[in-house]
């Protein structure tokens, strides 16, 4: 049987915080796919924040998850309002429309 | 359950309790007022303010205090940032409140609303003593700042502008936690002054803390603007309406410098020579894209945004001298030399944005550099104010930005680095450029547009004051310096 260490914990992390970072850099189309990478960066910190938190028998890393949760939800929040003023202006969420300040 | 609770000790966050309460009633206040009458809520906000400030000289000890479980400190470095971060705001309200009026969408209570909230989070970071109390102050910042840069609208531009500060934002607090995360791992504590006591005694993981240590850096950096990390800069100024961008491009420089200060001086000053050579690369970085770039630019916003981006650069290099080579002597005059930086800059930013708002008008936003064509035919005065921040900035001798880069340089000096305070120099007169041609425009071209100025009473006593000060402070400027060097000894 497989035995789950800290370290296949850190690695999931890892992994999940590549592909939201990616996502953010990568993504040339739809700005919620954007906003879904934001909160999936902020997952991968929770996991390793609980992980440690579970390998240290300390219990403050946890606490500091249940803050980081609910920051996110007001944070979506903010980003999903700045999405329908930005959509009323340009009638559409595509990344590549967001052109209009260059230099 | 609840024997063992003790209430802590609330007076070191006396200030903040008092914004929040203020804060809230403003903001229920602010619904029985009309839009013809918010002056109500524009005099509330500033009393807050200097109500914060009267209690924070009232509650000082200038002892180190902690309260809230080690999470919360009041020494007197914050409380010396706290007191600049207070006059900062006042300043940038007064100057807005003009703006502000002549747009319909941004004349609502929130407008104030936010920025004291925004204030809060400041404080919040100032006075932070774990990775927790850093982040919420953080992010009440964040949060309130995008909500601002959104206010107008209608407008494409801030839409556009606050949506990338808000993904480019998002994606910094997400590398500081990350940073953060790693480093609980390998200290198993979040309290900052319990890190660098795990790490002065040994036995923590060196390579998962330089992992943690380099996402901590990168999310420092987004937070400071510093390249590699400064794509948001340029263009959240350029977008942001005036009276928010002069809000963002003065008061949270502050926060930040409080925020390195706590995070990698109080805690990892164990790790020094690691993040002090990360810190030497994105000094230099910005210094040489954000002066380079800043020739480039046609609209005034964006250049003063590259500028910004050098200024924190060259702020930078204060904060990479403290430790050489495992030795601490010159640290003191390291770190002051970076905060009397850091407030000499903000003082500069908060008059040279004023002066944009003090030309613009109703429908005319005055943030090109064609704008300021024949300023000194129009208004002598504002001229001479506008060429001694200009002045300034570009470090020429007896102005505040002269001293400010002095007193850096001799820091980097005393620490042995010669070949950074060359190029430090050698970027500062690439910079001297494009502030000189600011002067240029206004006293050798003819002017594009003949309206006079509109400005109230108010808002040109305040921007005359600003301007003066920095040359005044420019002759006495052992006044902060000494302030600054005093408050860093008696709090590290």
């Amino acid at each position: 049987m497989l035995n789950l260490t800290l370290s296949h914990f850190l690695i999931l992390g890892a992994i999940l915080f590549a592909i939201s970072v990616v996502g953010i850099f990568l993504n040339r189309k739809n700005l919620l796919v954007l906003l879904m990478a934001i909160e999936l960066m902020l997952l991968a910190v929770n996991m390793n924040f609980v992980a440690f938190s579970h390998y240290l028998q300390d219990i403050s890393g946890q606490i500091f998850v249940f803050f980081i949760l609910t920051v996110a939800a007001a944070e979506s929040a903010i980003g999903l309002a700045i999405l329908i003023v930005l959509f009323r202006n340009l009638k559409s969420i595509h990344v590549d429309d967001l052109g209009s300040l260059k230099g | 359950m609840f024997d063992n609770f003790v209430v802590p000790n609330l007076l070191p966050a006396a200030p903040e309790i008092f914004l929040v309460v203020m804060a809230l009633a403003i903001l229920m206040i602010d619904l029985l007022v009309k839009d013809s009458r918010r002056t109500v809520t524009f005099a509330l906000t500033q009393l807050t303010l200097i109500g914060c400030a009267a209690i924070q000289f009232a509650t000082s000890t200038g002892e180190i205090t902690y309260t809230f479980s080690n999470m919360f400190v009041d020494d007197l470095m914050s409380d010396l940032l706290k007191l600049f971060l207070y006059m900062t705001v006042v300043i940038v309200m007064f100057y807005s409140r003009g703006y502000v009026i002549d747009r319909e969408a941004m004349n609502k209570g929130e407008y104030y609303v936010l920025a004291l909230f925004a204030t809060l989070g400041m404080m919040v970071m100032i006075s932070a003593n774990h990775f927790l109390t850093i982040y919420i102050g953080l992010e009440l910042l964040s949060l309130s700042l995008y909500a601002m840069v959104a206010m107008n609208r209608e407008s494409v531009v801030s839409t556009e502008a606050a949506m990338k500060y808000f993904v480019l934002g998002a994606l910094a607090s997400g590398l500081l936690l990350y940073g953060m995360s790693m480093i609980y791992g390998a200290t198993g504590t979040l309290e900052i002054t319990g890190i660098a006591e795990r790490l002065y005694g040994g036995g923590v993981n060196k390579t998962v803390m330089v992992f943690g240590l380099v996402f901590l850096v990168a999310g420092l950096a987004f937070k400071l603007g510093v390249v590699p990390f400064h794509m948001w800069i340029p263009d959240v100024y350029h977008g942001a309406p005036t009276s928010v961008t002069l809000f963002i491009g003065s008061a949270p420089k502050l926060a930040a410098f409080a925020i390195v200060m706590r995070l990698l001086v109080n805690g990892l000053i164990t790790m020094a020579q690691d993040w002090q050579a990360m810190l030497v690369i994105l000094s230099v970085l910005s210094m040489a894209i954000g002066n380079l770039a800043a020739i480039a630019q046609t609209n005034f916003k964006r250049m003063l945004a590259y500028s910004a981006i050098s200024h924190m650069g060259f702020m930078l290099l204060g904060i990479v001298t403290g430790v050489v080579g495992g030795d601490a002597r010159y640290a003191l005059n390291a770190y002051s030399s970076a905060m009397f930086y850091v407030i000499a800059y903000v003082l500069m930013s908060a008059g040279t944005f004023g002066m944009i708002l003090l030309m613009s008008r109703a429908g005319f936003e005055a943030d090109e550099l064609e704008d300021l064509k024949g300023l000194n035919k129009r208004s002598p005065w504002f001229a001479g104010i506008m060429l001694m921040l200009m002045f300034s900035m570009a470090g020429v001798p007896f102005f505040i930005g002269f001293f400010a880069k002095f007193s850096v340089l001799q820091a980097v000096v005393a620490a042995g680095y010669m070949w950074l305070a060359i190029v430090a120099v050698l970027f500062s007169l690439i910079g001297a450029f494009y502030y000189l041609r600011v002067v240029k425009l206004m006293y050798f071209d003819a002017p594009a547009d003949e309206t006079p100025l509109s400005a109230g009473m108010d808002m040109r006593i305040l921007v005359s004051v600003n301007g003066l000060a920095v040359a005044f402070l420019g002759i006495f400027p052992q006044v902060i310096m000494s302030l600054c060097a005093y408050a860093l000894l008696r709090s590290l």
